[in-house]
Parts: C-alpha cells; structure tokens; sequence
C-alpha cells in the first residue's frame, strides 16, 4: 500500500564476532508482524551467542511485534541464547511498560551498550 | 478544532486489511493532538485503537480482508476527551477467549485487550443492531491541569 508496508522488517543482519544486532525498520504492525517473526527466527538458525534487536528506526509497535519477540525470547530461554533490545523509540517503550514486558526483557538504550 | 456539529464527529471506514491500520493511527494521532492530549496520552489511544482494529481483523473477520470496519471519532468540549467507536459486521467479540495464560501463552489478542484496558478510561463490547459488535472506548482530558491522565 504504501512504501513503509512494501519495506522490509528487517533492515540488515550484522554480525559482531558471535553477536547478531538485527537492525529493524519502520513500524511493526499486524501488516508486517509476521515477516518480523520470521526473520526473527531465522537469525536463530545461524546459531548466534546473543541477540540484539535494534529498533531504534521502529516508530511504532503493536501487540503482534511484541508477541514475536516474545516468541523469540522463549526459543532464545530454550537454547540458552542471550537476547537484548536496545535503542527503543518512546513509544515503542511505551508499549513495554504497558504491557509490563520491561520486566521480562533486557533492555538497553543503544546498541553499543548492549554489546558491553 | 471545536465540538461544534457541524466538525463532528469524524467518521472513517475501512477494509480488514491490516495495511489500513496506520492510515488510522495517523488519523487519530492528529485528532488527539488537535484537542489537547499530551504525548503520553496520545500514544494511549493511538495503541488502542489499533489494538482494537487488529482484533477486529483477526478475530471477528478471522484474518479475512476487504471486510468492512466503520470507525467514528467523536469528543466535546462538555465532557472533554474522545470517544472512538469501532462497529464491525463479523463473528461476536468474545473478549474473555483474549486473557493470556503464562510467557509461552501470550497472544497479540490477549496483550491487545490488556493494552485497551491499561490506556483507556472506558472499554465497552456490545452487540450491533443487524449483527457484528460495536466497541466504544473512552479517553478524558483531565480538567483541571487541561491534560489527559
């Protein structure tokens, strides 16, 4: 519909050392929540030590984005994978806090901090 | 932005399809900030109402799109703050299938409902006339400081 929802979730993948920082884009909607699961998961299979999901370019996020990264951080409890969020926009902030899931995540302001 | 009736309210209807959803974010992020919701609030009501669209097109349409959802966005300076009613024509809205169990059991539907409950001063299911539910959410500006709570 427009070029945000033509956009993908996943902006890049980059890899420092055993660290995947996945760098996502744009607002993670229902339209796009299940793109954003699955290239979520997909970094999985490349066997990371730790993920960090940079979603300082995601204005805004829904409960189905929020429910992928869930999902993400069982399988990430399950095969004993570190999982960080950093750089989180106000209002994609705002969406933890509601929700209460700031409690369940590790969340750091920058990428560079939650690769400390 | 006044309450005369000839500005409101504003009525908006969309399809099922979960592109349409940030034309409606933008809508009511504009609405909000034009009668005098702070950022905080803002973002309250915009989550909700997109919470309640994406319910709407998962559970009452199951996923199906080109269905219809009419959206009315109302507010007056009498009892200041928006009223936003959501009216779809699909299955009954049984919010009580939405409650999330533990971590592993989280739903968007569930952490949707809870996100509505949280932000808003009011939610009400009701049956539509002629079949589908119609949603009505509340949010009010706090008077005496003219910001919402």
């Amino acid at each position: 519909m427009n070029d945000q929802s033509r956009r993908q979730c996943v902006k890049a993948v980059r890899w420092v050392n055993h660290v995947a920082i996945v760098d996502v884009q744009g607002d993670v909607d229902l339209s796009r929540s299940s793109e954003f699961q699955q290239s979520l998961l997909g970094v999985m299979d490349q066997k990371p030590e730790r993920i960090i999901v940079n979603l300082a370019e995601v204005p805004y996020m829904d409960s189905s984005g929020v429910a992928s990264l869930v999902k993400l951080l069982s399988r990430t409890r399950r095969q004993q994978v570190g999982l960080r969020l950093a750089g989180l926009t106000d209002r994609v902030r705002s969406i933890f806090e509601i929700t209460r899931l700031d409690g369940i995540f590790e969340i750091h302001a920058t990428v560079e901090e939650a690769l400390a | 932005m006044t309450d005369s009736p000839a500005e409101r309210p504003i009525r908006l209807m969309i399809f099922s399809s979960p592109t349409h959803l940030a034309v409606v974010r933008g809508a009511v992020e504009g609405l909000c900030r034009s009668i005098g919701f702070d950022d905080e609030c803002i973002t309250h009501v915009v989550m909700s109402v997109d919470e309640a669209l994406s319910n709407v097109i998962r559970h009452a349409y199951a996923g199906a799109e080109g269905e219809p959802i009419e959206i009315e966005l109302d507010w007056t300076d009498k009892q200041p703050g928006v009223r936003i009613s959501i009216r779809d024509r699909g299955r009954a809205a049984e919010p009580e299938a939405f409650v999330p169990g533990g971590l592993g059991e989280l739903t968007p539907g569930g952490l949707g409902l809870h996100i509505m409950t949280e932000c808003m001063d009011c939610i009400e299911y009701r049956p539509a006339e002629g079949g589908g539910t119609v949603l009505t959410m509340i949010k009010r500006l706090e008077p005496a400081r003219g910001r919402s709570r």
